[in-house]
């Protein structure tokens, strides 16, 4: 497959190339908030860019801010107005595909999936990562979640500096001892 | 109406074997159904993630949860379940030909048979596949969820499909440490959201990469790796070298359909669908009337599809045999297309429905 090397947008895009989206693949998509955004309100961040049929996020959604609708191929559109930030779109998407970030003062908050062992605790100081991997800057656990409707997926709240807040998606996984 | 009595026979007790069993169960039909594993799921138990799809489809729900249901939904409808239990013969007039534990043989003569066999792992040859630690996918999901053994500390995945991907995020969730997940195509095969939370967790993707073979004494300590050119030939000068303990292989799957050939079942080839396939029609029913094809033997797809092509051929065959009148059919069959054509779209599905509607397509050329 030629691929022209000059091309900036094809450089960009790296979901198909490294596995996950680059920011500018997902600002593309639409679904990167402004840091207004974050600045004001908690942002639910819907990574899912492909068309692939699932619609579980919407089902979760009790303020119907979801839609999917039909066919169940298309990409979740969010409404931020109806959205309250309530977080059960975290646990229901079996692709691990959402975050909610928000920005106050010189800290930044993520709340994001997790389904590792062993689990993170609260007040633990982590190492968070960008959607390749790579460490970006530590972190602090404020919470972790994970009553029975989640299913074992568990929910984990950190801040860390507000000036990542675009490139961070998760954090480092832990080693047994 | 007159009906028959002699049982419908169901082959494979994974999540199409067990949908179509609960289907005919369900109409009142005779079902016996057959696995010669000692528990029936087929491959449910080794799925932990949750699955895709609509709430219909079960979306959410993790997959050895899906198939504890559908166990007990068929112990519930008190079917008849025989494990261990070999399928080595079929004949064209349904005669189904059966090992128990390896001791026992004995003759079943069916009046509808339901191949729901699965699919076989492919393997890619390379010098030193032989050794200890180079394994499929599939042999290492069964060992980290099924027997909780580790394959290996550190394991590259050759594939990028779905089953590559998931298979190397349970094996960080199991433990290990994933060195790599190789492609020799350009673009990752699996979908992006699996890609992408495997990434995250630091496992580099390597696409128009290829192992060039594998080293070591007494098993894998390592994998030589190659870019490939457009033509899949490794590029001379590019080989690294990853210290790894277990290389899996991720690299398609192939139906099975050697009792759908002794049977006599037509058979077409789709790349699309894992090779050789029999022919069926839209209520699954192969080139002999009497023999449904269902799950991966009708073209390798997910469990999802499975269980709606499982419950399609079962209603059918309930009707077939006397059970089920035309209407009621229709109308139960109608809710299963509806579903299995909602899973089959998209960038991902709808090459796999295209190929469907080849299959049928000529299933209606050679044999109307």
């Amino acid at each position: 497959m030629p691929v022209n090397p000059d091309s900036p947008d094809l450089d960009e895009r790296t979901l198909k190339t490294l596995g996950a989206p680059s920011l500018a693949e997902l600002k593309a998509a639409g679904v990167v908030p402004s840091r207004e955004e974050m600045a004001a309100r908690p942002c639910v961040c819907v990574e899912c860019i492909e068309e692939i049929p699932c619609n579980p996020c919407e089902t979760s959604c009790p303020q119907g801010a979801l839609t999917v609708g039909q066919p169940i191929t298309n990409l979740p559109v969010l409404d931020r107005d109806k959205c309250t930030a309530c977080g059960l779109c975290i646990p229901a998407c079996p692709g691990l595909a959402v975050v909610i970030k928000s920005l106050e003062g010189n800290l930044a908050k993520i709340r994001f999936p997790w389904e590792y062992l062993p689990g993170p605790a609260k007040g633990e100081e982590v190492e968070m990562v960008d959607r390749l991997g790579n460490p970006v800057c530590p972190g602090t656990v404020v919470s972790v979640i994970n009553p029975a409707r989640n299913n074992r997926t568990a929910v984990v709240t950190a801040e860390f500096p507000a000036e990542h807040v675009d490139e961070v998606i998760s954090m480092r996984r832990k080693t047994w001892p | 109406m007159e009906r028959e009595t002699r049982p419908a026979v169901v082959v494979g007790a994974g999540p199409a074997g067990l949908c179509a069993a609960i289907e005919l169960k369900r109409a009142g039909a005779p079902v016996l159904l057959l696995d010669e594993n000692s528990k029936p799921g087929g491959q449910l138990f080794k799925q932990i993630h949750k699955f895709f799809g609509s709430q219909e489809h079960r979306a959410g729900v993790r997959g050895f949860e899906i198939g504890k249901d559908l166990l007990r939904e068929s112990l519930d409808l008190g079917i008849d379940v025989r494990l261990d239990t070999e399928v080595v013969g079929l004949d064209p007039n349904l005669n189904v030909w059966a090992v128990e534990a390896r001791k026992r043989s004995y003759t079943l003569e069916a009046s509808r048979v339901i191949l729901a066999t699965g699919a076989t792992e492919n393997a890619v040859p390379f010098p030193g596949w032989t050794l200890p630690g180079v394994m499929t996918a599939g042999c290492a999901q069964t060992l980290i969820n099924v027997h909780r053994v580790l394959p290996g500390r550190r394991v590259l995945v050759v594939g990028s499909g779905n089953v590559g991907v998931i298979v190397a995020y349970q094996l960080l969730q199991a433990g290990a440490e994933v060195a790599a997940v190789i492609e020799a195509a350009p673009a990752l095969g699996g979908y992006g959201v699996h890609t992408a939370k495997v990434r995250r967790a630091g496992v580099p993707m390597l696409v128009r990469t290829t192992i060039v073979r594998a080293e070591g004494s007494e098993g894998v300590e390592r994998a030589v790796l190659a870019e490939v050119d457009g033509k899949f030939k490794p590029v001379p000068g590019t080989e690294r070298t990853l210290e790894v303990d277990a290389i899996c292989l991720a690299v398609g799957l192939t139906p099975s359909i050697e009792l759908a050939a002794l049977a006599g079942c037509r058979t077409f080839f789709v790349p699309e669908l894992g090779g050789h396939m029999p022919l069926h029609d839209e209520f699954m029913r192969s080139s002999v009337p009497a023999v449904y094809v269902v799950g991966d033997i009708a073209g390798v797809e997910e469990a999802s599809t499975a269980m709606e092509e499982g419950r399609l051929a079962g209603i059918h065959a309930a009707h077939s045999m006397g059970y089920l009148d035309r209407e009621e059919m229709e109308r139960r069959t109608a809710d299963t297309r509806r579903r299995l054509r909602a899973l089959r779209q998209g960038v991902f599905g709808e090459k796999r429905f295209v190929a469907k509607e080849r299959v049928l397509a000529e299933k209606e050329k050679e044999c109307p």
